[in-house]
């Protein structure tokens, strides 16, 4: 298999206002988010981050975007560090997260062809991916409707679409089906699959055991910002469900604790 | 993939979506200069009418005891008619009735005479004359200005002693400034001042919106996971802001320029429009205003770059609108403009210096110079700064 994102002990604290401390219950004015995090990706594979809330997952995945620093270790993504070099990070990956939105005063057609500008995507090849990707996932019908009047579903799915114009070969996804509607996340995981068997690496996180279990190749279960196993399902399960393995895991690490 | 300057992209979606927007490049744009025209060309107009209403209406004058020396002064008035009756208390309260145009003046009986034997030294009060009119109505109360007029040039006569400025011919005039000198004085007071706060309105309606809008919609999150540069959505932002802002600001001109003649009746004035500037004084303004608007566009996107949303932009704009303002009332205070260029190292108050110095026929090249490169370089800063803010998760993610 061919490597293509390795993460080597990405760590990432924040600090606390005593409103947040008030809030965690806690004394600490930092908290460790992601602490000494190392796992791998392979090329064409989907690799699921599976963890509780607050375990960590979404930090990482920002870390990887560049939209956040780490305060030590570093990813190499397809050759590129998100330390030393950013800018190509971000040409090489597509994110997706709830936390991104888009403008709602412009159409799915004037947004397409501003990202992929700003991916420096030919002009000849915009108009040919925009009709394919418009056309996949039912927006062509759209296309000139402002984000403002469009659908929640529709939102989400102009979002994805948004995040992929460049074409990237890796794609990362924070919590691909949160908040989604049933037939919008069919239509999502689909696609996941199907960019898989493209080639595409894919990087998601999630809390939902089904979804690893449908889509992951690989897992790294993430607690408390520690990935505390790694591996193929096989691997990680032990010949256990996913979600018993997780919860004896989960046990393990917070029973150790207590 | 291509190469490619995505500054220029940045500048294009700012663009389409204010242009875009047909509300906010109303109220932006054109609402500014149109309601500075009807404004101040209705004030004009109101003001013109308050002076010339009742020039023409006729004003009964009533005198008592009309002195042979008084009369020739009187009896040639514009737009009166002179009657010599006693006045009664009856006469004085009608005059009350602000549609009298009258008025009512009482001598004391050999007011010549009285007026002849009085000497200031004797102690004792000097013949009073009385005149009674209605300032509420135009036509009596111009009346009155002109009678109290003549009567205080005709007690000057009786004590003359020297002149002041005495017009021995037409031709003679003692004040020896020039039209241009004379409205570029009054320009160069008002007009700075009045640029620098369009174009500071012209920021302040799009700019919180611009950065710290994007931030509170989550928008700006998604730009940041491009591979664009920050220095490049750095310097698209405050390049389209500053276009914008500079658009509001032109409409604003536009306004004042046609409603201008209007407003300060230049013709009733005598002072000639004629803005007799030369073109090099019209290229260091126009210089001048693209500077300031860039430092103004570059100083409010960096607070709005630090404010979480747009209303906290809007309350850390104003204390900076604040001093901005002080900058553009420096002019009504000082007399010329300052010397030592250091002065013209001050973001906006050089602005304001250079400007005074145009309009006042003053402008000197070397002080412009320093003003323009300075708010380059300052504006150069601005972009390092806000690259810098683009860069900082706890600036760009606080919430």
């Amino acid at each position: 298999m061919n490597e293509i994102l390795r993460v080597e002990d990405l760590t990432k604290t924040f600090k606390l206002s005593r409103k947040q401390q008030k809030i965690e219950r806690t004394d600490r004015n930092v908290i460790v988010a992601v602490n000494q995090l190392s796992f791998t990706a392979n090329k064409g594979e989907i690799f699921g981050l599976l963890g509780p809330n607050g375990a960590g997952k979404t930090t990482t995945l920002r870390m990887l975007s560049t939209l956040i620093h780490p305060d030590s270790g570093d990813a190499i993504l397809d050759g590129c560090s998100v330390v030393r070099q950013p800018e190509e990070v971000r040409g090489k990956i597509g994110f997706l997260t709830s936390e991104l939105k888009l403008e709602d005063f412009f159409t799915p057609n004037y947004l397409f062809d501003f990202f992929s500008h700003l991916h420096q995507v030919d002009e000849a090849i915009i108009s040919e991916r925009k009709q394919q990707m418009f056309s996949r996932f039912g927006i062509d019908k759209f296309a000139e409707v402002k984000v403002a009047n469009l659908s929640t579903g529709m939102k989400q799915k102009l979002s994805l679409v948004i995040s992929l114009v460049h074409n990237p070969d890796i794609i990362i996804f924070d919590e691909p089906t949160n908040g989604l509607d049933v037939l919008t996340a069919r239509v999502v995981t689909d696609y996941l699959q199907e960019l898989r068997s493209e080639g595409k690496t894919i990087i998601l996180s999630t809390h939902i055991f089904s979804l690893v279990e449908r889509l992951c190749d690989r897992v790294g279960v993430i607690i408390d910002g520690r990935m505390i196993s790694c591996g193929t399902l096989d691997e990680v399960c032990n010949g256990l469900s996913l979600e018993d393995r997780f919860f004896e895991i989960y046990k393990e690490v917070k029973g150790g604790e207590e | 993939m291509k190469k490619g300057n995505n500054t220029w992209t940045i500048i294009k979606k700012e663009f389409a979506r204010f242009f875009g927007d047909k509300q906010l490049l109303f109220t932006t744009v054109i609402m500014p200069g149109l309601l500075i025209y009807i404004i101040y060309t209705l004030m004009g107009s109101g003001m013109s009418k308050m002076a010339t209403e009742g020039a023409d209406d006729l004003v009964i004058v009533r005198v008592e005891n009309l002195p042979e020396s008084v009369a020739p002064l009187w009896e040639n008035l514009p737009a009166t008619a002179l009657l010599q009756q006693p006045i009664s208390e009856e006469e004085i309260e009608n005059l009350e009735d602000k549609d009298l145009n009258e008025v009512l003046a009482r001598f004391p009986k050999g007011f010549d005479t009285l007026v002849a034997h009085y000497s200031a030294e004797s102690g004792e009060l000097a013949p009073n004359v009385e005149i009674y009119y209605n300032s509420a109505n135009n036509a009596s109360s111009r009346v009155y200005q002109l009678l109290e007029g003549s009567l205080s040039a005709y007690e000057d006569q009786l004590s003359n002693r020297f002149d002041i400025n005495r017009a021995d011919s037409e031709e003679a005039y003692f004040d020896r400034a020039n039209q241009d000198d004379v409205l570029g004085s009054i320009l160069s007071k008002l007009i700075p001042m009045l640029i620098l706060m369009l174009l500071f309105s012209g920021v302040m309606a799009i700019a919180p919106s611009s950065i710290a809008g994007e931030k509170e919609r989550g928008t700006i999150a998604t730009l940041l996971v491009t591979p664009m540069r920050r220095n490049e959505l750095a310097l698209g932002k405050i390049v389209s802001l500053s276009g914008i802002a500079l658009l509001s600001g032109i409409s604003s001109f536009i306004g004042i320029v046609l409603s201008l003649p209007k407003m300060i009746q230049a013709d009733t004035a005598g002072i000639e429009m004629g803005l007799n500037y030369t073109s090099a004084d019209y290229a260091v303004l126009l210089l001048t205003i693209l500077a300031t608007v860039l430092i103004m566009a570059s100083m409010v996107s960096l607070l709005s770059a630090l404010a979480k949303d747009v209303k906290n932009a809007g309350t850390m704009i104003v204390p900076f609108m604040l001093v901005v303002m002080f900058c553009g009332l420096t002019p009504m205070f000082q007399s010329g403009t300052p010397v030592g260029l250091a002065s013209y190292l001050i973001p906006f108050y050089n602005s304001i210096q250079v400007m005074t110095s145009v309009f006042a026929h003053e402008m000197k090249w070397l002080p412009a110079i320093v003003m323009l490169a300075s708010n380059v370089v300052y504006t150069g800063v601005a972009v390092w700064g806000l690259t810098r803010m683009f860069n900082s998760e706890k600036i760009m993610f606080s919430k």
